[in-house]
């Protein structure tokens, strides 16, 4: 018997070793700090496609026509370019970190806290933006951006960029809330029908509030929180907790808890609103409360080890063109990167509406960013960072 | 000449029995190997990837935080309390199925409780999720609906794992001979002394063994509690949280040994009731 066990001892032992070989060689990228991304040089040309293309993206910023035939961008690439698409739905920005580090992905549409990660850690390759001849006539004020570029060197393409919404029902919120406090405080009206995005970054939204209706703490950017602001931010979140009947993070979830009247009020995606709004099952009604928002910048990045550069780059290329960059600014919900595009929407107001324009504007939505201990804001040292963000948020979870 | 074909038969036994042996070992143990190995990793703070120094962290924090804590025993009475409901349901059921029913009726209900396992297991968490909607079908029909939560979490893993329970219990009663019931009769024992003295523990380890699957896979589980269990989280999801979404390998390595040792401990309390020694 004890001989067994030893022997079972030494299998495991050696099993050990030549996975855990296997494992550290297969680490992304290595060689990223805090202090710059791994060295890597951009592509020289553009070549002919590979005939495939594998991308995770957003739900809503890829689509073929299997939603809504209607609703298809993703077939004509395919005509033009040669390159089959593959979409795989990424539905938090951690989930989108996590399959780029499976290698098994061209590109992504990165938002801002997971673009930085993605950089540092060598995941993602520099891009020669002289390659992409729609990045011309895109907004300048989307181009060199700290989330987008290191050093004065793109990292990526700018896609649009847009604010969370409150979202409710209707029919059941009759008094037209137009702040975040009707799910804060004012959530207990709710109780039980309350949701909210369910990822650490949803603190933002919560210090974000207090920011406007506590300035005794202090709080001058959500995502550059100390240690007693994100706990104050962790507070009203437990608070809202008693409220909330589900979190989501799948926007399907989101879509079938509004229509099926388990949900009536919380944060959403314009893109969410659209699609109950297409189903025509409840009425729903979306609204950029007075206190501001979160929101998203987006950028459409090229994986370090893509098997399929060229594809990329094409379709880097093809998603901010007039055409396609208006169409997906629309279904989305959100500002097209792209200037031109504001010509070509079927809604002519849909550019002023979104403010795609507006640098004034744009500067006031307060974008994804990964919180890090060095303040994002550039305002210290003493910030907390994701790490403490994703605690906190089990925490408020239970 | 008896050694040749004795070689031979070695070498046929050798080559049936390496590619199994292999596969247990590399793949299976060895894959455990690696998560309790990882679980002495850490990883970089700002980019997320692994650090291989020894650390002994990770393994404090889990024995140390308090949402760790509360999440295991809520987990841990989740799986008890789906395994109870599953022992409940199953041996009246299995009881019938064995002893009672026609052949006919026996094969019906033999079918009728696993064909379940025939679907996917979304389509059924998700019928769930829809019957017991705050103002779906089950309200409509008696008025009353658990809503998402706990509650909706124990019914559906209830649901789900019930054939797990129900065939092992069956198996067991069906080996009950009739002939021992009828000597308790014989004897003078009632229905219900010959239940308790006789076959009872004749078919212990039936729900031993189906208690196990239901144990298991209850523990394990984070998806039906997505779907129905509300703003509730079980082990499951805090694994995968530490996983995907702090994408913190080595912590989420640290938690899933919660589970492990659950079911290890489970084992190990079965053995000493001599459930599976004749299994």
């Amino acid at each position: 018997m004890m001989k067994s066990i030893s022997r079972v001892g030494a299998a495991l032992a050696a099993g050990a070793l030549v996975l855990s070989g296997c494992s550290s060689s297969g680490d992304s990228g290595g060689g990223g700090s805090a202090e710059g991304p791994p060295s890597m040089q951009p592509a020289k040309s553009v070549g002919d496609g590979e005939g495939q293309l594998n991308l995770i993206a957003w739900p809503g910023y890829a689509e073929n026509g299997s939603n809504d035939p209607a609703v298809n961008w993703v077939t004509p690439f395919e005509q033009q370019s040669g390159c089959k698409v593959n979409v795989k739905i990424g539905n938090t920005s951690d989930e989108m970190v996590q399959l780029m580090r499976s290698g098994q992905y061209d590109g992504v549409s990165a938002s801002g806290d997971a673009t930085l990660r993605l950089i540092y850690a060598g995941d993602v390759a520099p891009v020669n933006t002289d390659l992409v001849p729609n990045y011309a006539t895109v907004v300048p004020f989307l181009k060199d951006k700290p989330w987008n570029s290191v050093n004065g060197q793109m990292y990526g393409i700018p896609h649009g960029w847009g604010a969370n919404l409150l979202m409710y029902n209707s029919d059941v919120v009759k008094d037209k809330p137009d702040t975040w406090g009707s799910v804060f405080p004012g959530a207990p009206e709710f109780k039980g029908k309350v949701t909210a995005y369910d990822s650490p970054i949803y603190l933002a939204d919560a210090a974000l509030y207090l920011s406007k209706t506590k300035p005794d703490l202090g709080i001058k950017d959500p995502y550059s929180l100390t240690t007693e602001q994100l706990d104050a931010a962790a507070d009203l979140l437990k608070q809202q907790k008693e409220n909330i009947g589900e979190y989501w993070s799948d926007y399907t979830k989101e879509v079938q808890a509004f229509e099926s009247g388990t949900t009536v009020i919380g944060t959403s995606w314009q893109v969410i609103a659209n699609t109950i709004k297409a189903d025509n099952k409840v009425p729903v009604t979306t609204v950029l409360p007075k206190e501001g928002a979160t929101g998203w910048s987006d950028t459409w990045m090229l994986a370090a080890k893509a098997a399929h550069p060229n594809c990329m780059y094409k379709w880097m290329d093809y998603i901010i063109s007039p055409k396609a960059n208006a169409e997906v600014a629309e279904y989305f919900g959100e500002a097209p990167a792209q200037t031109k595009s504001c010509d070509l929407t079927a809604d002519k107001q849909h550019c002023a509406t979104y403010h795609a324009t507006d640098e004034a504007y744009a500067a006031q939505i307060h974008y994804w960013t990964t919180p890090q201990t060095k303040c994002v804001d550039g305002s210290g040292d003493n910030c907390t960072g994701y790490d403490q963000w994703v605690d906190k948020w089990q925490e408020i979870k239970g | 000449m008896p050694a040749a074909p004795r070689l031979r038969h070695r070498a046929t036994l050798a080559v049936l029995l390496v590619p199994p042996l292999a596969w247990l070992i590399v793949a299976y143990l060895g894959s455990l190997a690696v998560l309790l190995v990882s679980a002495f990793w850490s990883r970089s703070g700002f980019t997320g990837a692994v650090v291989h120094t020894f650390t002994t962290d990770n393994l404090v924090r889990v024995a140390t935080s308090e949402v760790f804590r509360t999440t295991t025993l809520r987990t841990v009475g989740v799986a008890l309390l789906v395994t109870v409901v599953c022992a409940v349901l199953a041996v009246p059921l299995a009881l019938y199925m064995a002893k009672v029913a026609s052949p006919a009726v026996r094969v019906a209900l033999v079918v009728a409780v696993t064909t379940p396992l025939w679907a996917s297991y979304l389509v059924k968490a998700y019928a769930w999720r829809m019957l017991l909607s705050p103002e779906g079908p089950l309200h409509w029909a008696t008025g009353y609906s658990p809503g998402y939560g706990l509650a909706a979490t124990v019914v559906t893993l209830t649901y789900l794992w019930l054939p797990y329970m129900v065939i092992p219990v069956f198996a067991a009663f069906q080996r009950v001979p009739d002939a021992l019931v009828d000597a308790s009769a014989d004897l003078g024992a009632k229905d219900l002394t010959t239940l308790r003295l006789v076959v009872a523990p004749m078919v212990f380890p039936g729900i031993a063994a189906g208690s196990i699957f239901t144990f298991s896979l209850s523990l394990g589980d984070y998806i039906a509690v997505t779907i129905v269990g509300g703003k509730t989280q079980l082990l499951g999801n805090v694994i995968y949280g530490q996983l995907v979404t702090a994408n913190n390998q080595p912590m989420a390595a640290a938690l899933s040994l919660i589970p492990l040792a659950a079911i290890l401990l489970y084992l190990f309390a079965m053995r000493r009731t001599g459930a599976l020694e004749n299994v």
